[in-house]
């Protein structure tokens, strides 16, 4: 497999907090991989990072084989690396159809592009992927009077629209009805699979990335505490450590 | 895009042909009807960045004294006859201002919220202030337009259409824009703009377009105003950062923010109120305006049509109600 994402020795600083400290780690195309650590270790710092959110203070991050450390949020987000907010956006005023037609993706639309109207194709796209995470009786409604949950399946509906290649999710099942969570992990993997769409995912719930990813990284403190296999990281003595809260 | 409903085109050709019949059947009011369709392009523009795009700008009024200056320049300068001058003031005004909203954007719309608001204030009053002391534009002084070569009616009527047409052109434009992805951009930039750069989202183009748009109109506009005053002050018409200036922001919160027909209701509300306490307050017109702003902003923060649409979402094609909506609006 090769490797799509190549993130070198990423430091992050805020002030005295070291949120990443020299982070190595890649992404193989077609995987699924998880990033899992306690809260506050700097999960979300490094998506920020890679997707160019903030300028990093140390380190490397290469996509396809392209250098894309010093480009901006959506010069990356065009070459078709994606996140999603761990606390969720959408555009609240919209509804959820016209959330999905703004997400199409960007990179080759020109000048004049802004003034045509949206094809047919995007908008069955948009309703056949509203169907896909279950809100197409709620297309007509504005996004912002869905639920949290609604708002992250809309999220992530969005995300597929713009057909990226690489996807980081940030907690994916946070805020979701329990008994649906089973119904996330197999569109993630549906996604993989059938779009062929690599995905980083943080996640809490351990069962649920225990299930879904081929390979797990472990943050703590900023720093990469282990990687591996999830039964390497399930049985790894500092992995329990860590969040068990053991020094 | 959504059809639109047919009261809409009712609604529009019923205003277009009032407006075609109005010289005629208003003789007497026919200024204060030119000054009419100058204030909707005033709230329509400024509705563009402050109502759709969620950008609050302050300082429009620049584009509106670049227009007005510009025009005037060419017509003194020209050498051409009183109708090619003009025309031609006109097309320069459009485009200098056009420009300059260019150069300006690419560093003004990184700002912000109230960075933003607080800068363009700044340029407005600095505009003022240089165009009070250039010697060329006539310094403090200001600049008097051309003579009209007719007589006072005729002029009138002339500006009237003038007015009508740059009203008319620019109400179309934005309502096409808006039903274009370049209107759902926007919408989606005032409600989350980190989430539209994260999606990949040309955010500085569309944002840069959009003051685009708005100062071409604002220019025409000037252009037309300073010949239907005659007299060109740089800070009592041109940058006029307290009359024009804010009203453009007050007529578009009363009628309703960023929707194509409250800027159009606001302005005519605002101007018809404004037109009554001058003719009947007097020496209390200003104070009386000032209450009408609080209140206003206490009573209709969401403006008139927010205010109709909270009463009756449906008419405004928006569900609220799971069950009841059909697909077949959109198609
Ligand atoms: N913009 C910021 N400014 C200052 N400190 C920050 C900023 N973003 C993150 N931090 C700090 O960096 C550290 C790592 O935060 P981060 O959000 O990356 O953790 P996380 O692993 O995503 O946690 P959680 O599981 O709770 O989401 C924390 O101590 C946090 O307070
Ligand atoms: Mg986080």
């Amino acid at each position: 497999m090769t490797t799509l994402l190549e993130v070198q020795g990423v430091s992050k600083r805020f002030g005295g907090i070291v949120a990443n400290e020299a982070i190595s780690l890649s992404v193989p195309e077609g995987g699924i991989i998880g990033l899992i650590g306690p809260n506050g270790s700097g999960k979300t710092t490094l998506f920020n990072a890679i997707v160019g959110y903030y300028p990093i203070d140390a380190g490397s991050i290469r996509f396809e084989d392209r250098e894309i450390t010093r480009l901006r949020v959506p010069q990356i987000a065009r070459l078709g690396l994606l996140r999603t907010f761990q606390q969720t956006r959408i555009y609240g005023r919209m509804d959820c159809v016209h959330n999905m037609l703004i997400s199409t993706p960007h990179a080759h639309q020109g000048l004049w592009s802004m003034l045509t109207h949206f094809p047919r194709e995007d908008r069955e796209k948009a309703e056949s992927l509203l169907e896909f995470v279950g809100l197409y009786s709620k297309r007509h409604l504005l996004a912002g009077d869905l639920s949290f949950g609604q708002q992250k399946l809309l999220e992530f509906a969005m995300a597929l629209m713009n057909e990226p290649k690489l996807l980081l999710l940030d907690e994916p099942t946070a805020g979701i009805n329990p008994t649906l969570i089973n119904g996330i992990i197999e569109r993630l993997q549906r996604v993989n699979e059938r779009l062929g769409i690599t995905l980083l995912v943080i996640e809490h719930n351990m069962s649920v990335i225990m299930n879904l990813a081929q390979e797990l990284h472990c943050l703590s403190r900023g720093r990469l505490l282990a990687s591996g296999t999830p039964e390497q990281i399930r049985t790894d003595q500092r992995v329990i450590d860590a969040y068990l809260g053991v020094q | 895009m959504k059809r639109a409903p047919v009261y809409e085109y009712l609604l529009i050709t019923g205003i277009g042909v009032a407006a075609l019949l109005i010289p005629w059947l208003l003789p007497n009011f026919i200024t204060q009807f030119t000054f009419l369709w100058v204030m909707v392009v005033f709230a329509l523009t400024w509705d563009l960045l402050g109502g759709q795009m969620g950008y609050n700008s302050f300082g429009n009024v620049l584009f509106f004294g670049i227009g007005a200056y510009a025009c005037a320049v060419v017509q003194r300068d020209s050498g051409l006859d009183y109708f090619t001058a003009l025309a031609l003031g006109l097309l320069c005004a459009a485009l200098l201002s056009t420009a300059v909203s260019a150069l300006l954007g690419a560093g003004v719309l990184g700002m912000r919220g109230h960075y933003f608001a607080i800068c363009t204030l700044g340029l407005g009053v600095a505009a003022g202030e240089i165009a009070g002391g250039w010697e060329y534009l006539g310094a403090g002084s200001g600049m008097v337009t051309p003579q009209y070569p007719g007589g006072i009616g005729e002029r009138d009527l002339f500006y009237y259409f003038l007015s009508l047409t740059i009203t008319g052109t620019g109400f179309f434009t934005l309502r096409r824009l808006y039903q274009s992805r370049f209107g759902i951009a926007i919408n989606a930039i005032r409600d989350d703009e980190d989430k539209a750069e994260a999606m990949g989202l040309h955010t500085t183009r569309y944002k840069t377009v959009a003051w685009c748009v708005a100062a071409f109109f604002l220019a025409l506009t000037g252009g037309a105003v300073g010949n239907l005053i005659g007299f060109i002050d740089p800070r009592d018409v041109a940058f006029s950062g307290a009359t024009f200036g804010v009203w453009m922001i007050l007529m578009a919160i009363l009628g309703g923010k960023g929707t194509i027909w409250g800027p159009v209701l606001g302005a005519a509300v605002f101007h018809l109120t404004q037109e009554l306490f001058w003719n009947f307050l007097f020496g209390w017109q200003r104070v009386a305006l000032g209450a009408l702003i609080v209140l206003i902003v206490v009573f209709f923060p969401q403006g008139i049509l927010g205010w109709v649409r909270e009463a009756w979402p449906e008419r405004f094609g928006q569900c609220v109600d799971t069950d009841r909506q059909g697909g077949e609006e959109t198609r």
